[in-house]
């Protein structure tokens, strides 16, 4: 297995995501932001266990919060539930087909948020409805494209996937 | 298991302890270059807008802004000789002097990704002395204050944001309240206003300095709605922010000034904006 590679195509698509996290988006669609990390890690998790994990996660949910400037912590233990849970599943995941995976990120990127929304109460600002869960669905919708497009990537370069 | 526990001991830490204030600072030196480089796009628009653009355009465009030059510095003579009036008044009254405020131009880099965190990140840092409580102004009012600095960027909280309150007074006839914010870009609220004071829709708020955070005088909001609910204690009262919070590309950071002598020294931009809400008085 081509470790080195697959380590620097790992951290460059996790970069990506990082800055497609913060693209300015008009204030209308304030709420349509998909959630890149989660989706990117959620991927990783399930393709890669063996290299992406609750520590990269953990890591990971650091930078979000200093890019964020939300309390240190706030996404690294909502990521770090995030990759815990996936990893539980990653096998189930993976034999599902497309739409019961969405259903699946959807799902887990909203007890994601749903742990964000409760730290983020303690600084004042909690959402008043279920505002907090469009990021989710958008997410889950977006899942079929993220999917081709990093296994597309995984597998050009050369990276295998273990039992 | 324990990734959480460190997780909830670093929640906790920079909820209660304030610790990691300079870990935040560092944090924010990290984030600068994505920042930067999201901005990216936005700014090579710009500079192909700027590099494209038709000789005509140029033309007019450069017509138009000296004309409103000559408004301005028109305007500003006026100024002048009245804040040089104001000057010997307050000497007459044994007041204390005028503040004069100097002026840093900053360019808006990044906008916060959290729907209900208002901030912007702002390409000014401790490398130009910005420091943390500053107050933030643009073109049309009061922005916001800075959170955080790092050595190249800040991060500028603003006055929407549902974590801030500025005290503001009314222009009209200096009735002070607190006008907080609720986590909408065009809408704060006035908190306490009891249901005699006398406050009108279209009256302008400016700062009224109190609490020593923000400087006197910069225009904040103009009062949309006010409903009187006799089941309710208070006035419900809505305003609106003056500045662009959502549109402004370029902000203004404040440094408290010396006491003022004469008034050779007029700063453009706090007499533009000084001048904006004597115009808006003028349209009541």
């Amino acid at each position: 297995m081509n470790s080195g590679g697959g380590g620097g195509l790992i951290l460059v698509s996790f970069l990506l995501a990082l800055f497609l996290h913060i693209i300015p988006l008009p204030y209308e669609l304030r709420w349509a932001r998909p959630e890149w990390v989660s989706m990117a890690l959620i991927y990783w998790i399930m393709a890669m266990p063996q290299k992406v994990g609750i520590g990269v996660a953990w890591v990971l949910g650091l930078l979000l919060d200093g890019l964020e400037g939300a309390y240190l912590g706030q996404n690294a233990l909502s990521l770090s539930v995030l990759a815990y849970i996936t990893l539980v599943l990653h096998r189930r995941i993976r034999v599902f087909v497309v739409w019961q995976q969405a259903f699946v990120v959807f799902v887990l990127i909203g007890i994601q948020q749903l742990l964000c929304n409760w730290t983020q109460s303690l600084q004042g600002g909690m959402a008043q409805n279920l505002m907090f869960l469009v990021p989710a669905l958008i997410s889950a919708l977006l899942w079929p494209a993220m999917l081709v497009m990093l296994r597309g990537l995984r597998q050009n370069f050369g990276l295998v996937k273990p039992i | 298991m324990a990734v959480c526990v460190l997780s909830i001991v670093l929640i906790f830490a920079s909820h209660r302890l304030h610790w990691l204030d300079d870990t935040r600072s560092v944090l924010l030196s990290i984030a600068t270059p994505f920042y930067w480089l999201a901005d990216l796009p936005a700014r090579l628009g710009n500079w192909g807008g700027d590099t494209l653009v038709s000789r005509d355009t140029l033309l007019d465009e450069n017509n138009a802004l000296r004309a409103e030059q000559l408004v301005l510095l028109a305007k500003l003579q006026k100024l002048a000789s009245m804040a040089t009036e104001n000057v010997r008044l307050r000497e007459l009254l044994n007041s204390t002097a005028l503040v004069q405020d100097n002026v840093l131009v900053a360019e808006i880099i990044g906008v916060s990704p959290e729907p209900l965190n208002h901030y912007v990140v702002v390409n000014k840092g401790s490398k130009d002395q910005v420091f943390i409580g500053q107050p933030v102004i643009d073109a049309y009012g009061l922005f916001g204050q800075v959170i955080e600095v790092s050595p190249y960027s800040c991060r500028v909280l603003l006055i929407s944001d549902s974590n801030h309150a500025i005290p503001v007074q009314v222009n009209r006839n200096g009735v002070r309240a607190i006008a907080e914010g609720v986590g909408l870009l065009y809408e704060l609220e006035l908190s306490h206003v009891a249901a005699t004071t006398d406050i009108e829709e279209g009256d302008i708020l400016v700062s009224s300095g109190l609490g020593g955070r923000f400087p006197v005088g910069y225009p904040v909001a103009t009062v949309r709605s006010i409903i009187h609910d006799p089941g309710q204690p208070f006035l419900s009262v809505k305003v609106t922010p003056k500045a662009h919070l959502n549109r402004s590309r370029h902000v203004l950071m404040v440094f408290k000034g010396q006491p003022e002598k004469t008034s050779a020294g007029l700063d453009g931009s706090s007499v533009a904006s000084q001048d904006k809400t004597s115009v808006g008085e003028e349209k009541q």
